[in-house]
């Protein structure tokens, strides 16, 4: 069984200003909290997203792939599963979200991963 | 010399770094090095790749320089995206593909996950070369909104990893018709200044021009991009002959039609020919159709408007609006009467984007005019004043004004 914690933070983004204490401190608090989960063999992968402004909401409606310029803005939709894909560029990215059942039956956010060559 | 080649310098730099606000910096800083050494030290042989290559150079020396500061933070300020990594072992210039990264940063700037009201203001500042005041000025957004609005897409295509290159054949028809439209904006916003007293910012028309000649000639089967550098072209041929010495707009019936550029008007029919022969008609098209009417006739009388009637008639089918259909009304006036024309432009004047769009209300004056409707003419022309119209037009409404009550 895996699981996926969707961890929230008011932008969606790093929860701290970056080069600011507070980044560093949440940085080195991530990173000791991971890498216990690891130790011990449970960590699957994990990873902050780039901030929400940057996503791109993707629908497919009557065959046609709509984007969004930003995360979907309707409230009562919330996460309810990932896909993690490796791709080159955004492109290849938002062909493969188009083929997902859930582009047409309700929307999909598209957000780019932060390497941190942490996790596996 | 330095601004046609800004475009090329910035997505090289923005290909190579990974980041195009950085990118931007650097080529400003290169340009900044030339405007100090060309006029002492003479212009160098390749003046387009003496600019990439020391804006190159200026922004990996940056991010090697701010990567060393972060030392052991390093990966804490990846991991926070501010930094990215500087690349170890960059492809040598390739002069030849500059016209590549170039059209690539274009595609970049109008790619449909950014919003569509971003593209134009991105591309006149990253691909034209635009300052973010002057772009907002052009725009009419406030400077601190546009530099936020500036700031969030650049960071978006570089967090969302945007391709900066041409698409490939099967994603061209869902990409092009976002690049033209930009495109024919960037070239609109050179053609007609949206505010101040200058009517005609050449540079813009010249970076449009030049940008739409180079997609053509890299997509030469896609009969919409030869039709807007064919409208492009016929269009700017009458750029001499549009304003008077004063600066105030020459409406197209009273140009000195000697002013216009020939060769640019034989250049226009020419790619429009070849695009039509593509049979796949579209908006572009027929607007260089119609530009290629006014540009063949030898005066306004001369001209053939129950031909470019038709072609509006035509073109309100892919482009069903009301600024579309109150050109057709023009035409219609012109080919059959002012009355005709009139009972068009009246019921598309009501529609509530037209309603404070000075262009329809100076066409609806002037057909007034011609029917001898002297009090509703000068109520028309009162009326454009109230809609805050540009300096030139304000001269030419009070010098029908002074006609009519004359």
């Amino acid at each position: 069984m895996r699981y996926l914690f969707l961890l929230n933070s008011p932008g969606g983004g790093p929860a701290a200003e970056p080069g600011t204490p507070e980044s560093e401190r949440l940085f080195r608090e991530w990173g000791e909290a991971t890498a216990l989960m690891a130790d011990a063999g449970v960590l699957i992968d994990c990873a902050p997203l780039t901030p929400a402004a940057s996503a791109t909401t993707l629908r497919v409606r009557d065959g046609e792939v709509l984007l969004t310029d930003g995360p979907s803005a309707e409230l009562k939709e919330w996460v309810g599963g990932y896909t993690l894909v490796e791709c080159d560029d955004l492109d290849q990215a938002l062909k493969w979200a188009s083929t997902l059942p859930a582009a047409r039956d309700s929307s999909i956010e598209v957000r780019a991963v932060i390497d941190t060559g942490r996790g596996r | 010399m330095l601004r046609s080649s800004w475009g090329a310098a910035v997505a090289h730099v923005a290909r190579v770094v990974g980041d195009l606000g950085l990118a931007e910096d650097a080529v400003q800083e290169a340009c900044a090095v030339a405007v100090e050494r060309w006029p002492r030290d003479g212009v160098p042989a390749d003046p387009r790749a003496w600019l990439v290559g020391t804006a190159r150079h200026k922004a990996i020396d940056r991010l090697r320089r701010e990567s060393r500061r972060a030392g052991k933070e390093e990966a804490a300020a990846r991991w926070t995206g501010t930094i990215p990594a500087p690349p170890d072992d960059p492809a040598p210039l390739d002069p030849a593909g500059l016209d590549d990264e170039e059209l690539g940063l274009v595609f970049g700037c109008c790619h449909p996950a950014l919003a569509p009201e971003v593209r134009v203001a991105l591309a006149l500042r990253s691909v034209c070369g635009l300052t973010t005041a002057e772009v907002a000025a052009r725009l009419l957004v406030a400077e601190p909104a546009m530099a936020k609005r500036l700031t969030r897409a650049r960071a978006k295509l570089r967090d969302a990893a945007v391709p900066l290159r041409l698409p490939g054949p099967d994603d061209l028809p869902d990409r092009l018709p976002s690049v033209l439209r930009v495109l024919y904006l960037v070239f609109t916003e050179g053609h007609h200044a949206s505010s101040g007293d200058a009517l005609v910012r050449p540079e813009l028309c010249d970076d449009a021009i030049r940008l739409t000649r180079s997609l053509v000639r890299r997509l030469p089967g896609e009969p919409e991009a030869g039709g807007l550098l064919a409208l492009l072209l016929l269009t700017d041929a009458r750029r001499a002959a549009r304003t008077d010495a004063a600066g105030d707009v020459v409406l197209l019936e009273d140009q000195d039609r000697r002013l216009w550029d020939r060769d640019e008007i034989a250049e226009g029919d020419a790619v429009l020919e070849r695009a039509l022969r593509a049979n796949r008609p579209g908006s572009y098209q027929l607007q260089a159709a119609i530009a290629s009417c006014h540009a063949d006739a030898g005066s306004a009388a001369d001209t053939d408007w129950r031909q470019i009637a038709l072609l509006y008639g035509e073109l309100v089918r892919y482009e069903p609006t009301p600024v579309v259909e109150a050109n057709r009304a023009v035409a219609v006036a012109m080919s059959e009467g002012p009355a005709a024309g009139l009972v068009i432009l009246d019921a598309v004047a009501l529609h509530p984007r037209l309603a404070g769009w000075v262009p329809v209300h100076l066409a609806r004056a002037d057909l007034l005019a011609r029917l001898d409707r002297t009090a509703d003419a000068v109520a028309a022309y009162e009326h454009a004043l109230t809609l805050g119209p540009s300096a030139p037009e304000r001269r030419l409404i009070a010098r029908r004004l002074g006609e009519l009550r004359g």
